[in-house]
């Protein structure tokens, strides 16, 4: 189980692979958001959680594809489903490498980033740890998603239009926490939910993603 | 017994290719599967390796038996030679490379990586594949595509020494491996269409 998730790593930081291809995306909508809103302090502070949780979901879809369709391409995917690796261990080792790859820099980023959106000082906290509790959902659900759609071609956008509907609760949940924090509010309910949306997710997902595979194997 | 088929039906895309297949395959014995294109050899293969569920009979196999290889080599073209045999190797649980790299002739690519071979080169990765599996029963479709003559020997020489050691291979071929294997024709084995096509279930 250790050599696919080292392998999917080592694949991701080799040359092709999109490591950083989500941290750039982030980094350029995240920018992009001053210059369109103007220079108002005050507005951007206001928007800044919400901005970067959309910003850290769409950097997040844009890896999503790459999950199966590479190792379906070069048919690794047929070889992994006849190995003794249980197909539910796969597709959370694809997930947890995907996180790795994509959630985890997006989470160390977002600091950064809120020093952009002119972000209170209160909120740095909780801006970091909402991702970190929210982006291994959007990693499991985007994996289902990558299940469904693999093996078809240019299966993107369909990507896309399944998972983004997926990713409501997580974002609702995740800005809450982010924008209570900022705000000095309480922010055990929200980050509870959103604790209990990222847990269920890793909880039963990985089972539906084997299943859609499956069939998409045949 | 390593592999017993009963009376198996196969089908593709939801189309019935093959019925009424039945062998057995013991240690030692190798079957070489023939028939012309789009006679349903793939489908078995993939049906026997446990890809796709069967119609129709039923496949007895040890678990964790089978190693199953296809036109696709599932090679990453940014690993090595040997970073890509190593990763077969920890996902079968076995552990020296060394022995595949040495019986199809890759010891001197072993640090190039995958994307620089040549056709011909990336089959035999490939088929080293099967020697890191430890599994008894290979599943092969079409193993000699691309390979020269020297390779196509190399390859028989696994697959005998495989043989030699009790294990049994199942190879959809179109050329003579020279190796002493029965012939198994699927050609006579073509599903009938039948009336109502059934209506597979979704799931």
């Amino acid at each position: 189980m250790i050599a696919l998730l080292s392998r999917d790593l080592a694949l991701a930081v080799r040359a092709g692979g999109g490591f950083g291809l989500g941290l750039a995306f982030f980094l350029i909508v995240t920018v992009l958001v001053p210059f369109g809103v103007g220079p108002d302090t005050e507005l951007l502070s206001r928007i800044a959680p919400g901005i970067l949780w959309v910003g850290a979901l769409l950097a997040c879809l844009l890896s999503l594809d790459r999950i199966f369709a590479l190792d379906w391409e070069d048919g690794s995917l047929d070889l992994l489903a006849t190995a003794p690796l249980p197909l539910e261990a796969l597709v959370s080792l694809k997930a947890l490498a995907h996180w790795i790859t994509t959630g985890l820099p997006l989470v160390l980023a977002a600091p950064v980033l809120g020093v952009l959106m002119s972000l209170p000082p209160e909120g740095y906290l909780w801006i970091v740890a909402s991702l970190a509790v929210g982006t291994p959902a959007l990693s499991v659900i985007g994996t289902f998603g990558a299940a469904l759609t693999v093996g078809i071609k240019r299966g993107g956008l369909l990507l896309s239009l399944l998972v983004l509907p997926l990713y409501v609760p997580t974002l609702i949940f995740g800005a809450e926490v982010a924008r209570r924090g900022a705000e000095g509010l309480a922010t055990a309910t929200p980050l509870a939910l959103l604790g209990g949306v990222t847990c269920g997710t890793i909880a039963l997902l990985p089972f539906a993603s084997a299943a859609v595979l499956r069939i998409n194997l045949r | 017994m390593l592999l017993t088929v009963h009376d198996l039906a196969v089908a593709r895309g939801g189309v019935p290719v093959l019925e009424g297949v039945s062998f057995a395959l013991g240690p030692g014995e190798a079957l070489i599967l023939r028939g012309p294109n789009g006679s349903g050899k793939t489908t078995l293969l993939r049906t026997v390796a446990g890809l796709q569920p069967p119609l129709a009979g039923r496949i007895e196999a040890a678990p964790d038996a089978i190693a199953y290889a296809a036109h696709a080599d599932g090679l990453k073209a940014t690993l090595t030679v040997a970073e890509n045999l190593t990763f077969w190797a920890r996902i079968f649980g076995t552990g020296d490379i060394a022995p595949a790299l040495a019986a199809f002739d890759l010891e001197d690519l072993a640090d190039r990586p995958a994307g620089a071979l040549s056709a011909g080169q990336k089959r035999r990765l490939g088929l080293a594949r099967l020697l890191v599996t430890g599994r008894p029963v290979w599943a092969l479709d079409e193993p000699t595509v691309s390979l020269d003559v020297a390779s196509v020997g190399l390859f028989a020489e696994a697959v005998r020494r495989h043989l030699g050691q009790g294990g049994a291979a199942l190879i959809a071929t179109h050329i003579d491996l020279g190796l002493e294997a029965r012939v198994f024709d699927v050609t006579h084995l073509k599903a009938r269409p039948r009336a109502s096509a059934e209506d597979e279930a979704f799931l």
